[in-house]
């Protein structure tokens, strides 16, 4: 049984959160010591993947100087950027392989720790089958170790349970634009937003999510383009919209079908386009029919005159483009959300042109390359169905095994834990992903957690998921291994290695190649370094959707990154798709995909009358682990509180500051009050970037999206009442 | 300096902070920031704005100085004060129009924006307008500025007191200064301060 060997108390003792602020040898150091060199490398913390230079003397990251060249951020960094440097040298680094005790992690050996690691899976596995060991990966890591783990799952382990924490972030938008498309990537790149008339942005906090992205916006509205911003909240972005739709929570769908409504009823399509590119308008239009203005009023609280206006700016304009992310993904409807956005773009033809189109903002750190080559339980290297024989046959000759060896599809992120819950998969080994924290219904993870057989962790920090841990392999940061990323724009960028790991941690990839010989399948893991693994990529993705054959390292240095599909080493890469005005589906047609309205599958109600909305802060990444160590950014947020609007406060008598439980059907965690006007009254939010009882996910739920298999972190039902004093979490922090 | 200039815009600012922690990094004062970054009034709005030093041409700051241990350099960057003549009065800190220079107890001195003098003074942009995302902190050439469509301003009116300085405030495209005080727009006679426009 996995229970973490000791208090988590004890634990964060050791291991952290410990907040480092100034880099190794203090702020002065560098003035005696200055640094050997700039590499030219990109930020780890989202999907942005910024242009960054870090500065490097003895094997340490010692500070930044921006890369104003990169032309994607020109140096902008926001303050994740600024102070990514702090962890290599951060004192709560794991320098060694830990094993679990009856009182806490020893230090161990790397062949003790690794013999142990593989010993283990292969019980597991002679004992339960190959599929009661599942892999975890996660989008932080470079499209290198992406592929490898999905070789590694498939190849090494023979299991059929491979997902990652993208399946928290992408996979909303990702099966939408496969469906209408036949590809996963944003259709632009950003520079088209500073051509765009009008922008429509929907459920995306661009301030603190995409921060740089705020420059194209701000650009696009310097040339004279209409900002509409679509939120229960008001994000810093909206403070220059031209117009705002306070959309209810979760009601993002009916808000767009009604667009759709006043297009098709005033006539404002393109029937050109629709004629010649497009199958399946017939069957949207029915849909979007009872979907008028004052109905659609109704139900999402944005006024039937604001929706009129949005929906004319949107398709009277030449160029237009619909930016979405989070808001509009995390519901157990996020694909019809998404494809509702797809189908306001075809309906106007905004698609395949400067400056019109739609695209997601990606969210995690290499969340499109991480997507792309194989750690998603349904897809093989180049964006290819895992179950789909031509694609099968093809990685298997790159692999140098027989088809049929590839097992089938796998569970998803949520769907494993639920399965390790049931009893069903005794093993994990999980890489970069903290689901402790991250993963909806956090009590639930916690169970399950705890009924692993063997749990085994690769990663530079003990996460809270760490805990649980029989082994933790001491990795690497993404600064310390050579590889590539894909950005949000589809990209794809070279990440430099600047320095080693410190003390004996190792390389990602080295480890789960030493784990594969020790498997006995180390002759399908021979490489040497990275580099190698990109070159076996680029033949896997050959031909596929995500072509990568005709990338380089050197090629994405000479050309600041290559955009996807570049099939031929004498192709530029492909910035905009869809030029041709064809698709990625075999018939090239644009497809319409009708949308249906559902409800939550957390409903508000007369017993959990409220709206919480979960997201994120522009100091924090994901769960945390890597920014909660980070001295300046805990300043900047040092625990999550509830926004709430003063005319719900006063119906429970809160004021600013004071403490508030809030309750869902799962659990219930207390928090300081936020009084603002800027979020609807009939909602409330938390940032979820932290553990325990401070953990936003307690609350959430496991309802998951049919096709895409995302939870609906966007959308929980809540009950609230003002506390009597602080919770256990704040009187531990306060030192009492 | 070298071509560029300065040009501070707060309705672009989206209250990131990266400013704020790019500023800790600038080599003259590593550790330690220098910009001054408010949350307007969270309870009822977004707004956020951030600011570095405006750099006056005659700034209050050093006029007040009993202990003349405030300098501009030639290039017009007015500096923290010299710490050998700082005697931590804090008039600076009372006078400045702006709220900008901090006494700083542990050094006993008054410590401001430089405008990253150790990298605009060798042709290098200024960390915190390097790193903004919303580029409500500008250090671009003029050309650049021109393409948005505020002006911009260096003369800003404080009650009688008329002030030009280095770095630029955006403001509305009919408008040529700032003014912050409602005696700017009181007509008081013939011999009074120039009104604002």
């Amino acid at each position: 049984m996995a229970k973490p060997p000791a208090s988590v108390e004890a634990l964060t003792e050791r291991y952290g959160p410990h907040l480092n602020y100034a880099p190794a040898g203090g702020w002065q150091d560098e003035s005696v010591h200055p640094a050997e060199r700039l590499v030219k490398t990109h930020c780890c913390f989202c999907g942005q993947q910024c242009g960054i230079q870090l500065k490097v003397r003895e094997n340490r990251v010692i500070g930044f100087e921006p890369w104003e060249e990169f032309p994607f951020n020109r140096g902008m960094l926001c303050p994740k950027g600024v102070k990514r440097y702090l962890q290599g040298s951060h004192p709560d680094r794991l320098l060694d392989p830990l094993l679990r005790t009856d009182r806490g992690f020893r230090r161990a050996a790397w062949d003790e720790a690794l013999d142990f690691t593989a010993r283990r899976l292969r019980e597991i596995q002679e004992r339960h089958g190959k599929d009661a060991v599942a892999v975890y990966g996660g989008a932080s890591l470079t499209t290198e170790k992406s592929y490898l783990l999905g070789k590694f799952a498939r190849v090494a382990l023979g299991t059929r349970h491979i997902d990652y924490n993208g399946r928290l972030c992408m996979v909303s938008a990702g099966t939408a634009y496969k469906l209408a498309f036949g590809v996963d990537r944003s259709p632009i790149p950003w520079s088209d937003i500073l051509n765009a008339q009008v922008l429509l942005i929907i459920g995306a906090n661009i301030a603190d999510c995409a921060p740089i992205t705020t420059d194209y916006v701000w650009r696009c509205r310097d040339n004279g383009g209409k900002l509409i911003v679509v939120d229960p909240r008001m994000t810093p972005i909206t403070r220059n919209a031209d117009l705002y739709l306070p959309v209810r929570a979760g009601t993002d769908l009916a808000l767009l079908m009604g667009l759709l409504h006043v297009v098709l009823r005033d006539g404002l399509e393109n029937r050109a386009f629709i004629a010649e590119r497009t199958v399946g308008f017939e069957a949207v239009a029915e849909s979007v029919k009872s979907y008028d203005p004052r109905a659609v009023a109704e139900k999402t609280g944005v006024a039937p005159e604001a929706i009129e206006k949005a929906a004319r700016w949107f398709a009277q304009a030449d160029r237009a483009i619909a930016l979405h992310a989070r808001g509009l993904e995390h519901h157990s409807k996020g694909v019809e959300n998404c494809l509702a956005v797809i189908n306001l773009c075809l309906a106007i033809g905004h698609l395949g042109r400067e400056g019109a189109g739609c695209a997601m903002i990606t969210g995690q750190g290499n969340g499109q390359g991480g997507r792309e080559h194989g750690q998603k339980c349904d897809q093989l290297p180049g964006q290819r169905p895992i179950s789909d024989p031509v694609a099968r046959r093809h990685v298997a000759q790159v692999w140098g095994i027989r088809p049929e060896e590839i097992p089938q599809g796998g569970l998803t992120a949520v769907e494993i834990m639920e399965a390790i819950h049931r009893g069903e998969i005794k093993g994990l080994l999980s890489i970069c992903f903290n689901p402790l924290v991250s993963l909806p219904d956090a009590n639930f993870t916690h169970e399950a957690l705890e009924k692993l057989e063997f749990l085994g962790i690769i990663d530079f920090f003990l996460s809270e998921t760490a805990h649980y841990a029989d082994v933790v392999l001491a990795g690497s940061l993404q600064e310390e291994e050579e590889g590539v990323g894909c950005t949000a724009e589809g990209r794809v960028v070279h990440i430099q290695k600047a320095v080693d790991p410190p003390g004996n941690a190792r390389g990602d990839a080295m480890i789960i190649c030493d784990l594969a010989r020790r498997l006995g399948k180390g002759q399908y893991f021979p490489y040497g370094n990275t580099r190698e693994i990109f070159e076996e990529l680029r033949e896997a993705s050959r031909g596929g959707i995500a072509d990568y054959y005709g990338i380089t390292y050197e090629k994405i240095d000479r050309q600041m990154g290559v955009f996807w599909p570049c099939p031929t080493l004498d192709h530029p890469g492909t910035p905009r798709l869809f030029e041709g005005g064809k698709s990625f589906h075999p018939d090239g047609k644009f497809h319409f995909v009708a949308t249906e309205w559902r409800e939550s599958g957390d409903p508000v109600g007369d017993d959990y009358p409220v709206y919480l909305t979960t997201g994120r802060l522009v100091g924090h990444y994901l769960s945390g682990t890597q920014t909660r160590r980070i001295g300046a950014l805990v300043d900047q947020h040092d625990e999550p509180w509830l926004e709430i609007h003063p005319r719900l406060a006063m119906r429970y008598g809160i004021s600013d500051a004071d403490w508030v439980t809030v309750t869902t059907r799962r659990s219930e965690i207390t928090l300081r009050a936020q009084v603002v006007r800027t979020i609807r009254p009939d909602t409330v939010f938390i940032p979820y970037h932290w553990p325990h009882g401070q953990s936003a996910n307690r609350l959430t739920h496991r309802t998951l999206d049919p096709r895409s298999k995302i939870p609906e972190f966007k959308i929980s039902a809540c009950q609230l009442r003002r506390a009597d004093g602080a919770p256990e979490w704040a009187r531990r922090k306060g030192g009492a | 300096m070298f071509g560029y200039e300065f040009y501070v815009d707060p309705s672009r600012c989206i209250g990131c902070q990266s400013c704020v922690k790019a500023c800790e990094e600038c080599e003259t004062h590593r550790g330690r920031s220098m910009i001054n970054f408010d949350f307007i009034d969270r309870r009822n709005t977004i707004a956020t704005a951030a600011y570095v030093c405006w750099h006056c041409d005659e700034p209050t700051c050093a006029e007040v100085c009993p202990a003349d241990a405030i300098k501009k350099t030639e290039d017009g960057v007015v500096q923290s004060s010299l710490k050998p003549r700082c005697i931590g009065c804090s008039n600076c800190v009372l006078a400045c129009p702006f709220g900008i220079p901090k006494m700083v107890p542990e050094y006993e001195q008054m410590m401001k924006c430089d405008m990253c003098y150790d990298r605009t003074s060798v042709g290098k942009r200024p960390m915190c307008a390097t790193v903004c995302p919303s580029q409500a902190l500008a250090y671009v050439k003029p050309e650049e500025i021109a393409r948005r469509p505020e002006k911009a301003t260096n003369l800003f009116h404080f009650g009688n007191q008329r002030i030009t300085t280095q770095v630029y405030m955006m403001v509305p495209p009919d408008r040529d200064s700032v003014s912050v005080d409602v005696a700017d727009y009181i007509w008081e006679g013939e011999h009074a301060a120039v009104p604002a426009s």
